[in-house]
């Protein structure tokens, strides 16, 4: 595009926090304030979006295509609701957070299979992992309750502090919170130096281990944080809903996110988050139509997308609020439209 | 001893089985390179064509069979023409997406049309039971499976390795461009050859009804199967899938047998393993291409 320190002028111009962005996360905090009477859906599209803003990093950031990423929500879940229920860690938020290092061991251990080989081989075992884990949930099911799933989970109150309630209030502003902090740190890793080392990976390994960047020492990093990051997500689901069963690690749950993510678009972070939202009330408007099969419409409104072209689809769905910046800003558009797909 | 050799037949059936179902799946994703998570989409629309023929309008189960294979062939050459070729040039994301959304539209249609539980197919009394060799339990519709399943590779290969298609589709896959260059239609090919691979699907569907148990999520369940035949099995030729769902469909039958409790974990972590070992596959070529 232009010479060598435009890059780095254009890279922390990109970095720069916006107004829309900020307008965004108040609208998110808005929403626990207007809705109150739907805080539990709302609990669970924040969830969603820190799940797919997990697989976000590793999909549109490093460009690891995976089929099986629920495995790290899995075993988050089941960390976060084994350490409540024999009371290892009553305090919630410590709990989330070893939760949370737990997936990232698994993730840190399974990355060396990943960065080995191509698209397919990767597809295959990263599948195979959360297959695996299912598999290994279902078998040791004195621990893991088997089928039924783990039950009768209480939750203590954050920080001795303040308990969670039925109608799901302080889960809401739990998981806000969470994700917020996750995003702000998530935010300032892919405006990294790292960060920009792993799109030039993404867009050609070759060239970028010619320029000196240690390509698997690189995915193994982020892999492992992706890790991190659903396995947060995934002991949020069993800390709000505090229920863990065998469904976390199925492959639905890992397709469902690749949806989320291409609906809202990879490689800008707000993907996962508007996907999220859009997935949810796209899964409550055909479950209102046909209660039994949203799994077809669902299914449908992949292969359009697919047909149609993921950027190009985006281009269109960002034409509107360009046109209403550049009108009213009077300048170049800020939401832009994300770089190359993997 | 004579339980081994029972669980080996069973195996070798079983593995048969897995091999008609998944070759399609070895040319689209092996040599076409492209990844068809909605192959077993294909074998359920067979197995469905096949139970509605017997079950419902009363066809004899042979004559059932061979329908089976030309509609999940129709509806390949159908999706093939429609949807499928505009998607060979792109990422695999892409296909592994589409591929997705087929499949669960897939599910949810047939759960639509015929109802979620698992259907079975009429089989003539003659298929049914099991005899004796040497004290060998030899179940008949299984030893049908491996004739049939036996034939059809012998004329796999044969057509792959003897007849001027067979040498067409080995250009085309090597080397699409200079296979075109030399006048050799390749999309008509592939397409041709993609039709077959899902009819062969259907047949397996068809057969395997009685093994695997048919239902809407068939595609979904038995995903992993076909991929591990696949990706195990190599691209080389079709002697690697062929030895692949042999040996996947012996170690099932066996690991289920000898350590139930361990369930598909053994064969999870075979696939992994081989995988990290062999990246191309147990008997793939060694370069990638």
């Amino acid at each position: 595009m232009s010479a060598s320190s435009d890059v780095g002028y254009h890279a922390q111009r990109k970095a720069r926090w916006h107004y829309g962005e900020a307008a965004f996360w108040l609208i998110v905090l808005a929403c626990g304030f207007v809705f109150p009477t739907r805080y539990l859906i709302m609990t669970d599209i924040l969830r969603l979006a820190l799940f797919a803003m997990s697989l976000d990093l590793i999909l549109g950031y490093a460009g690891i295509v995976s089929l099986g990423h629920a495995a790290f929500f899995g075993v988050g879940a089941y960390a976060a609701g084994l350490l409540a229920l024999h009371g290892i860690i009553n305090e919630p938020v410590l709990a989330l957070v070893v939760a949370g290092l737990v997936a990232m061991v698994l993730g840190f251990a399974t990355s060396f299979l990943v960065i080995r080989g191509v698209d397919l081989t990767r597809l295959m075992v990263t599948l195979g992992i959360a297959l695996l884990l299912e598999a290994l949930a279902e078998r040791f099911s004195n621990i893991t309750g088997g089928t039924d799933g783990l039950q009768g989970i209480e939750m203590q109150p954050i920080f001795s502090e303040i308990p969670f309630d039925m109608f799901g209030k302080t889960g809401f502003f739990y998981s806000l919170a969470v994700l917020f902090l996750l995003f702000l740190f998530a935010r300032r890793v892919v405006h990294s130096p790292f960060g920009l080392s792993l799109r030039a990976i993404k867009n050609n390994p070759l060239r970028a281990a010619a320029i000196g960047i240690p390509v698997n020492r690189r995915l193994i990093a982020i892999y492992t944080l992706a890790a991190f990051y659903a396995g947060i997500a995934g002991a949020l689901f069993t800390q709000t809903t505090a229920i863990a069963s065998l469904d976390v690690f199925s492959f639905e749950r890992s397709a469902d996110l690749m949806l989320v993510l291409v609906i809202g678009g990879t490689g800008y972070l707000y993907g996962g988050l508007i996907g999220a939202v859009l997935f949810r009330m796209l899964q409550e408007l055909f479950s209102t139509i046909t209660p039994q099969y949203w799994q077809f419409w669902i299914g449908l409104v992949l292969v359009v997308i697919v047909l149609v072209g993921r950027q190009r689809l985006h281009r269109w769905m960002l034409y509107v609020p360009n046109l209403v910046i550049r009108q009213i800003a009077g300048r170049k558009a800020v939401v832009a439209v994300p770089e190359s797909d993997a | 001893m004579t339980s081994i050799l029972t669980n080996l037949f069973d195996g070798v059936a079983y593995g048969m089985l897995l091999f008609v179902l998944a070759c399609g799946l070895a040319v689209t994703l092996g040599l076409m390179n492209f990844v068809n998570l909605a192959h077993g989409a294909f074998a359920m629309a067979g197995g469905y064509v096949c139970m509605v023929l017997v079950n419902r309008m009363g066809w004899p189960f042979f004559a059932a069979l061979p329908l089976a294979f030309v509609s999940s062939a129709a509806i390949g050459i159908v999706l093939e023409r429609t949807l499928y070729r505009h998607l060979y040039a792109r990422s695999h994301l892409d296909q592994v997406l589409f591929t997705i959304g087929l499949t669960f539209m897939s599910v949810a249609a047939v759960d639509y049309i015929q109802g979620s539980s698992r259907v079975f197919i009429n089989l003539p009394a003659a298929l049914q039971g099991q005899f004796d060799v040497f004290g060998v339990g030899i179940g008949r519709y299984r030893l049908m499976i491996i004739v049939i399943c036996g034939l059809l590779t012998i004329g796999l290969q044969m057509v792959l390795a003897k007849t001027r298609f067979g040498s067409r589709l080995r250009a085309a896959v090597d080397d699409p461009r200079a296979a075109s260059g030399l006048g050799i239609n390749v999309p008509q090919v592939f397409a041709f050859t993609f039709a077959f691979g899902c009819g062969l699907a259907g047949l397996g569907g068809a057969l395997s009804a009685e093994i695997l148990g048919l239902d809407p999520y068939f595609p979904l369940k038995f995903m992993i199967y076909f991929l591990i035949v696949v990706t195990v099995g190599g691209s080389s030729s079709i002697t690697g899938p062929f030895l692949a769902s042999l040996l996947l469909g012996i170690g099932d039958v066996a690991g289920k047998y000898y350590v139930p409790k361990m369930g598909p974990f053994v064969i999870y972590t075979m696939m992994i393993v081989i995988l990290i070992w062999r990246p191309n596959g147990l008997f793939g070529r060694t370069a990638a291409r």
